[in-house]
């Protein structure tokens, strides 16, 4: 873990030097979504509750960003401030009804939640409906940092990943974090012994809501651009996928799930040493070696890594 | 009945047309080992279910310590000192066995709306749950994870999640099922020594345990309890023999 952390602050000089600084953008953007997956594996690896909804978040985060650009707000405190007290609502909403329930249920109510929502960004014409809407300046730091900056830029991602990293390794192994596992491995069980699920499973829902709305006011500002697409249901189902593939309710899981995915994507759509059919159905390539991985890596990348690491 | 610590009034629940409890009276007194023993379909599970709060009864009371708990969940009946084994083990397979009684422990240590300190290091935790492991001899078997332990230990940990939440009654469902005769011969010892310590409610098939433990004996037979009494009476009684079939009580 503290190794390839060390690999992406290594990043910015080595790409300065290759002039390469397209790297610094898919890595930037590796960790904005692994953060966005680490808060899906607080809820779906550690809680059980498998949201397949969680684009609701990223969306929410980025139009916060939007939104308050287009009327001339450029605060980065107040816009991200915003999108991460607005995700929270929203979980807390949509929480409430959907945490009562499990299995097939739960995923169908997130799912129609954030239908529900990215149907609400289709239908306003003044943030641009359906085609969405450029953010004609980064969030302003007071000077502090400058997101112009690819570097700086690239910084503060990676020093919110860490943070997210290690705050979701305390939490998971505190009394709360334990609750929460409990609920997931055996809910008669955590009845029987005298707790009631639903408070601890709700707090994880908004926390985990919270996170993710951050993770959508970067993604704002690493493309400058957002549409509804943010928060179609592919989106919440990749961000599954990037859990799953980097190894459920692992601390390095979320991380290695969404470089593996973005970067396989990148390689196959990309690199000119592979054979043109490959980069004609690069989906499908993409699709078997997904595939392969889960059935041979039962706890996905991470079991794969040395010491692997599991916390509960 | 001033002395009883658990009783119902009336319980009744039915399935459709099958009445799996048929307006039943029990009374548990405090510091006694009650068993309830009745042949198979007689609607024992159904019973323990009302008691802990799984299952709602269609009418009648269920009264702990005074107060009607008739609808209260589970998890209330737990925080109130009723706590329960379960007829197929259900313990925190993932966990070890240690994490398994801390967490029974930290159920009833106040919220856990604790996010920051790591609880499995925290000694208001272990030390309790530790104790209890030992107490039902699991003491050098603490870091295993609950999966890997044997049939008969993980009925063991159950009866010490049980425990750790310091109950003022334990409800047993057929915490000898399914064990070999020296795992069984075990777990009696272990209830044994809680016998007389902790008042027992005891679902059980085995007649062993049942006669080595219990204080009175109810019997349930379709839904109703035909009889109670102490073991020597039980063994008497003609109903219950019928009821049996000639089985050797």
């Amino acid at each position: 873990m503290v190794a390839i952390l060390l690999l992406l602050a290594a990043v910015p000089p080595v790409a300065a030097l290759l002039h390469e600084p397209f790297y610094l953008d898919l890595l930037r953007r590796v960790m904005i979504f692994a953060i966005a997956a680490i808060s899906l594996n607080l809820i779906l690896g550690y809680g059980g509750m498998v949201s397949f909804g969680h684009a609701a978040y990223l969306g929410i985060g980025a139009y916060a960003v939007g939104v308050l650009s287009h009327h001339g707000i450029d605060n980065g405190w107040l816009q991200w401030g915003i999108a991460i007290g607005a995700s929270a609502l929203v979980a807390a909403a949509i929480g409430s009804i959907s945490v009562r329930t499990s299995g097939i249920y739960f995923i169908m109510i997130t799912l129609a939640f954030t239908q529900m929502l990215y149907y609400l960004g289709v239908s306003i014409a003044k943030y641009g409906g359906d085609d969405g809407m450029r953010l004609n300046v980064r969030s302003q730091f007071s000077g502090l940092i400058d997101l112009n900056d690819p570097a700086e830029f690239y910084y503060l991602v990676f020093a919110i990943l860490s943070l997210f990293l290690y705050l979701s390794h305390r939490l998971v192994n505190s009394r709360f974090g334990l609750v929460l596992q409990a609920t997931r491995l055996n809910e008669a069980r955590t009845r029987a012994i005298g707790l009631s699920p639903y408070p601890y499973r709700l707090a994880a829902f908004v926390i985990s809501g919270a996170m993710c709305g951050l993770a959508g006011a970067l993604l704002a500002n690493q493309t400058s651009f957002l549409t509804p697409e943010f928060m179609n249901w592919t989106r919440s189902g990749e961000l599954m996928f990037m859990v799953i593939l980097g190894g459920i309710a692992t601390t390095a899981g979320p991380l290695l799930g969404a470089a593996g995915l973005l970067l396989l994507e990148d390689v196959l759509q990309g690199w000119s040493v592979l054979p043109k059919w490959v980069h004609e159905h690069w989906q499908l390539y993409l699709g078997v070696i997904l595939v392969l991985v889960v059935l041979y890596a039962k706890r996905g990348l991470a079991g794969l890594l040395p010491g692997n690491e599991r916390d509960d | 009945m001033t002395d009883a610590l658990l009783e119902t009034r009336a319980l009744r629940k039915a399935f459709g047309a099958l009445i799996a409890t048929d307006t039943v009276d029990f009374d548990v007194r405090a510091g006694e080992t009650h068993a309830v023993i009745g042949p198979n379909g007689a609607g024992k599970t159904t019973f323990i279910k009302q008691l802990s709060g799984e299952l709602r009864p269609d009418s009648g009371q269920v009264r702990f310590a005074g107060e009607d708990i008739t609808n209260l969940p589970s998890q209330r009946r737990s925080r109130e000192g009723l706590a329960r084994s379960f007829q197929i083990t259900s313990v925190y397979r993932d966990f070890s066995a240690l994490d398994n009684v801390a967490l029974a422990v930290q159920a009833h240590a106040g919220h856990s709306f604790r996010f920051w300190r790591p609880a499995r290091e925290d000694i208001s935790l272990t030390r309790p749950a530790m104790q209890v492991l030992e107490k039902v001899g699991l003491g050098k078997r603490t870091a295993i994870l609950a999966a890997n332990l044997a049939h008969g230990e993980q009925r063991q940990l159950e009866i010490a999640m049980a425990l750790a939440t310091q109950p003022r009654l334990l409800l047993l469902d057929e915490p000898v099922a399914g064990m070999g005769t020296d795992e069984s011969k075990r777990m009696i010892e272990l209830l044994a020594t809680l016998k007389g310590e902790k008042t027992i409610v005891l679902v059980e098939h085995d007649m062993d345990a049942v006669f080595t433990l219990a204080d009175r004996i109810s019997v349930l037979v379709y839904g109703r309890i035909i009889a109670t009494g102490t073991p020597v009476e039980i063994r008497a009684n003609q109903e219950v023999r019928a009821a049996y079939l000639g089985e050797d009580l």
